[in-house]
């Protein structure tokens, strides 16, 4: 019964602390792509509220608190209020069987470093994640306007294109590692990372991972210049900043997938586990943030061109060729 | 204890949502309600320790399948389908399918808990299945067993790309 | 954990291969060479279905079970396997000409009749429901689709979304019946479940008979039998003429060898339960169909009505669950491909683009302008009718003398019955071509090599099987399941 009554009190702490760093991150991640890319153009970025612009965050939140709440006349009501979430809680639940380091002691009781380990770990990533698509896509439909709608479909359509070769990419890894648990495929790197092994998959992940979470280049569905702002103009106040930190957690869950994956999750030298891997995380933010300073957009035909033409075939063809080297191998 | 309270409680949420599939006017509402019975029957799938199907189910249905569903009826903007039709035309049908159907699955509810299962155990526990791992032991059945199977779908699954396309894309001749 | 790859028997499945193959072979073609005339497909698949009777007469003799258990080759398998070869071959020979005549003439069309005809071939030598199942869908959604081929005709279009829609409904039932013998057996091999039933003695298991129940339904649909039959006039007028030609042949004969190996492998011991419904089942068949039959006025429609009640004489010979029984279906379906494809091949010869002919009345007076067809089209209503000396007189014969036998005068007498009113509205189509004065001017025929050929193999078959029929029926009845 004391075990019992341990796990749950050990799982509660562990959720709320993952829950509390994330959306804390969240919040910063906004402050660092405004730095980075700021930097990048040669401009301080914000400065005025605390420290280099620290509190900004912070000024951000409490000013879409005390915003206006509008709800559009002709918007079904019960889709609009309920798209934002769907649009974040799959965000923030693949963090659960992200492995953040390795075990550790405290008196005498061994503790994971993650919430909980799966043996379905990734599916269970792609699955949850593939849910998040409607809160985009219901987001669009119900605030009754052409434009949001316009966005809700590209967004879908985009991410449904690029889910294919996402979950293809990851394939060649876990052909590996033969398992689809984050903890075994973590401590299958203990030697070499598997960008090394697969040098494609990571690539064709990196693509679609951004085309995934909608960002420059492929930042279609909320191009401003033809769609006024996407699925999301309709909205205001607290709702669209959920939409705002869906977005930035979805960024997360796919640096997270990558680091885990390919650069050998919390793996390093000298460092703490848990440090090694936010650095490599903020080093995937970076990347991220580094292509929307750099890149123009695609235009829609050659994003699903791309996507359907070229990255799910290149995915495919990386896969047998795995096939073959493993079967070859041994 | 705790499983069957669980199976209760996603079994009525099951039941309900798919109850409302039929009885929403507005599509749209059909398709989240029928997007909620998928994700809430991959629960049930968690429940009998088929973890992989769960997952699957989860994956293909709601994150794949359902969102052309939805895109299709936002695409051809479907609006309620029920003014043309006179309502009272298929009053007798109705009423006699809704009292038919209750009674067929009476029927089959009570017929499925007062069987004496006399099935014989697979080997595959849920203790041995959680020791392999499911998604392995998925994996080790489709390959071995069931490979004929699994290998004549792709015929049924191009089969239906082929009917699709026909159906959908081929320009007519003249 | 350890995995060893069972042994991969292709022998077994190679005629299965080969028509998978050429369908794709022909999809490719289609594509790649935009110039080539379509009747070259047709050709080729019809060489290839050909070559697949080749290979299946070469496995004649031997019982195989492979992919552990999954699928097997025996005599009652094969002998389905050349009714399925033998109305596919009719059927792309019947095809050619009326295709390009309807202009629907698309590669596409060969490849889906041959992966109807894959499915149907997956469904006779099925072992396991799963396998069943599977083939049963590659047929039916085939068979949708070339339902609704003429996509500018809208009878056409309606005709293939009522098969889709009611098709999809019924298929709920028979994954329905699976799962419950599933949940009861713990297996989906047929051969383990009627093992698992006689030895545990669970004939009275309520999960099992509402299983079987459910597989009733889900069977009865595909064949077409009363109640389940509403379907079938709707998408045979739908649909274009060659498709239902297909549909009333091959599909039906795979169900039938469906229901014949669940019904005779796995559930012999219900067979006092479900014997007493597929009594009233073939009762109401016979006698709904020869009765509606009557009052069509359209050709098409009422051989879609001629076909239920034909399935209601399968239906006696199922009842009687006897190797006798089994026998005159596999001989009775036979005959029943030749004379029915042939009717169909008359009506499209008479057909024209924008003018099918397809009211009965079109018909009158076609005995004086075009004698050979009138004499063509008339044996096979003989032959339907069950007129000696054509094929479907024996083929009726043995299926009432199989039920006298097992005891069934009743239903034997009931059959004689419907067979009677059935000569009314076979020999009105006769009439008409010989007594009645032509309405209208007759459009020059649409002949070509091909649908000549189907005539000739198809009158060939009907009057053959009809005076010489001892050879077949010897191979029947050395294909029968042995229970």
């Amino acid at each position: 019964m004391l075990d019992v009554i341990l796990f749950t009190f050990i799982a509660i702490i562990k959720i709320s602390i993952v829950f509390g760093l994330l959306l804390l991150t969240i919040a910063y991640l906004i402050w660092i792509e405004r730095k980075v890319m700021a930097h990048m153009q040669v401009r301080l970025g914000p400065m005025r509220v605390g420290w280099h612009g620290l509190l900004q965050p912070l000024a951000d939140g409490i000013k879409l608190l005390f915003k206006e709440d509008i709800v559009p006349y002709k918007a079904s009501k019960v889709l609009f209020i309920m798209a934002p979430v769907i649009a974040i809680v799959p965000a923030l639940m693949s963090f659960a069987v992200i492995p953040f380091g390795n075990k550790i002691t405290i008196s005498g009781y061994s503790i994971d470093m993650v919430i909980t380990d799966i043996n379905i770990g990734i599916l269970f990533i792609l699955a949850v994640t593939s849910v998040g698509v409607y809160g985009i896509i219901l987001a669009g439909w119900s605030s009754s306007n052409k434009y949001s709608l316009l966005g809700g479909l590209r967004s879908s359509a985009q991410m449904i294109s690029y889910e294919l070769s996402i979950g293809l990419s990851l394939i060649g890894v876990l052909m590996i590692t033969q398992s689809l648990s984050l903890v075994d495929i973590v401590n299958a790197q203990s030697k070499w990372w598997f960008v090394l092994f697969q040098p494609i998959g990571f690539m064709v992940y990196a693509i679609s991972a951004v085309a995934e979470v909608n960002r420059c280049p492929f930042d279609l569905p909320e191009a401003e210049s033809e769609l006024v702002a996407g699925y999301h103009t309709e909205y205001s106040s607290m709702k669209f900043s959920l939409f705002f930190m869906a977005e930035y957690a979805n960024i997360l869950t796919v640096s997270a997938i990558a680091v885990t994956f390919f650069f050998g999750g919390w793996r390093g030298p000298f460092l703490p586990p848990v440090i090694w891997f936010l650095i490599k995380m903020f080093l995937c933010i970076f990347f991220f943030v580094w292509i929307r300073s750099t890149y123009p957009r695609f235009r829609y035909d050659q994003l699903m061109n791309f996507g359907w033409k070229f990255l799910l075939p290149v995915a495919l063809a990386n896969i047998i060729v795995t096939g073959l080297v493993i079967v070859l191998i041994g | 204890m705790l499983e069957s309270l669980l199976f209760i409680i996603m079994g009525l949420i099951v039941i309900t949502c798919a109850i409302g599939v039929v009885f929403q006017k507005n599509p749209i509402y059909s398709a989240v309600f029928l997007i909620q019975t998928m994700v809430s029957l991959a629960v049930l799938y968690i429940l009998l320790h088929a973890q992989f199907v769960a997952a699957v189910q989860v994956m293909v249905y709601a994150g794949a399948v359902m969102v052309l569903f939805v895109f299709v009826i936002m695409l051809l903007n479907v609006q309620r389908a029920d003014q043309e039709l006179g309502k009272d035309r298929l009053i007798f049908q109705k009423v006699s399918a809704i009292f038919l159907g209750l009674l067929l699955f009476a029927v089959i509810g009570i017929v499925t808990v007062r069987s004496v299962l006399q099935g014989t155990k697979g080997e595959y526990t849920p203790e041995h299945m959680n020791e392999i791992g499911n998604t392995q032991l998925v994996g080790k059945l489709l390959f071995t067993d069931y490979v004929f199977p699994f290998e004549i779908a792709s015929i049924l699954l191009f089969a239906a790309i082929i009917g699709a396309i026909i159906l959908a894309k081929k320009e007519l001749k003249e | 954990m350890e995995i060893t790859v069972p042994p991969f028997d292709i022998k077994s499945i190679a005629p299965i291969i080969l028509v998978t193959i050429t369908g794709i072979v022909v999809l490719i073609t289609d594509v790649f060479l935009k110039k080539l005339p379509k009747e070259t497909l047709g050709y080729f698949s019809f060489l290839a279905v050909l070559i697949t009777g080749v290979i299946i007469s070469s496995q004649l003799g031997t019982t195989v079970y492979s992919f552990s258990n999954t699928f097997v080759v025996d005599d009652f398998s094969i002998f389905f396997n050349f009714i399925f070869l033998i109305s596919t071959a009719i059927v792309i020979l019947m095809s050619v000409t009326y295709l390009r005549q309807e202009g629907i003439n698309y590669g596409e069309y060969y490849t889906l009749i041959l992966f109807a005809t894959v499915g149907m071939m997956l469904m006779a030598g099925g072992a396991d429901l799963i396998t069943i199942f599977l083939g049963l869908e590659i047929m039916s959604i085939s068979l949708y689709v070339l339902a609704g081929f003429r996509r500018d005709r809208l009878d056409s279009n309606e005709a293939s979304l009522k098969y889709f829609l009611l098709g999809a409904f019924s298929t709920c039932f028979l994954l329905y019946g699976i799962a419950l013998l599933y949940g009861a057996t713990g297996t989906t091999n047929i051969n383990e479940i009627g093992t698992f039933i006689t030895n545990n003695h669970a004939y009275s298991n309520p999960m099992i008979i509402m299983g079987t129940c459910l597989l009733i339904i889900g069977f009865g649909f595909k064949t077409a039998s009363v109640p389940f039959h509403k379907w079938a006039p709707d998408v045979y007028q739908g649909a274009p003429t060659s498709v239902t030609a297909f549909m009333s042949a091959g599909p039906k004969a795979a169900a039938f060898a469906v229901f014949l190996r669940v019904f005779l492998v796995s559930l012999p011991g219900l067979e006092t339960k479900w014997s007493v419904i597929l009594w009233v089942m073939s009762v109401l068949t016979m006698t709904v169909g020869n009765v509606v039959a009557i009052t069509q006025t359209n050709i098409k429609r009422m051989l879609a009505y001629s076909s239920i009640a034909h399935a209601g004489y399968v239906l006696m010979a199922i009842v009687t669950a006897s190797s006798l029984g089994t026998a005159s279906i596999l001989f009775y379906l036979l005959v029943y491909v030749f004379m029915n494809l042939g009717a169909f091949a008359v009506i499209m010869v008479l057909g024209k683009k924008g003018k099918e002919n397809l009211q009965i009345d079109d018909y009158s007076g076609l005995g004086y302008k075009h004698p050979v067809l009138a004499i063509t089209m008339s044996i096979f209503m003989f032959s339907l009718a069950g007129i000696p000396p054509f094929a479907g007189f024996m083929g009726k014969f043995y299926i009432f003398s199989s039920a006298i036998k097992s005891g069934y005068i009743v239903l034997a007498i009931i059959g004689v019955i419907n067979s009677v009113i059935s000569v009314y509205y076979y020999l009105r189509v006769t009439v008409v071509m010989y007594m009645k004065q032509p309405v209208r001017e007759f459009a020059p025929l649409s002949l070509s090599p091909f649908i000549i050929l189907a005539l000739i193999i198809t009158i060939w078959g009907t009057i053959h099987l009809g005076i010489f029929p001892s050879r077949i029926i010897e191979f029947a009845q050395e294909s029968v399941l042995l229970p």
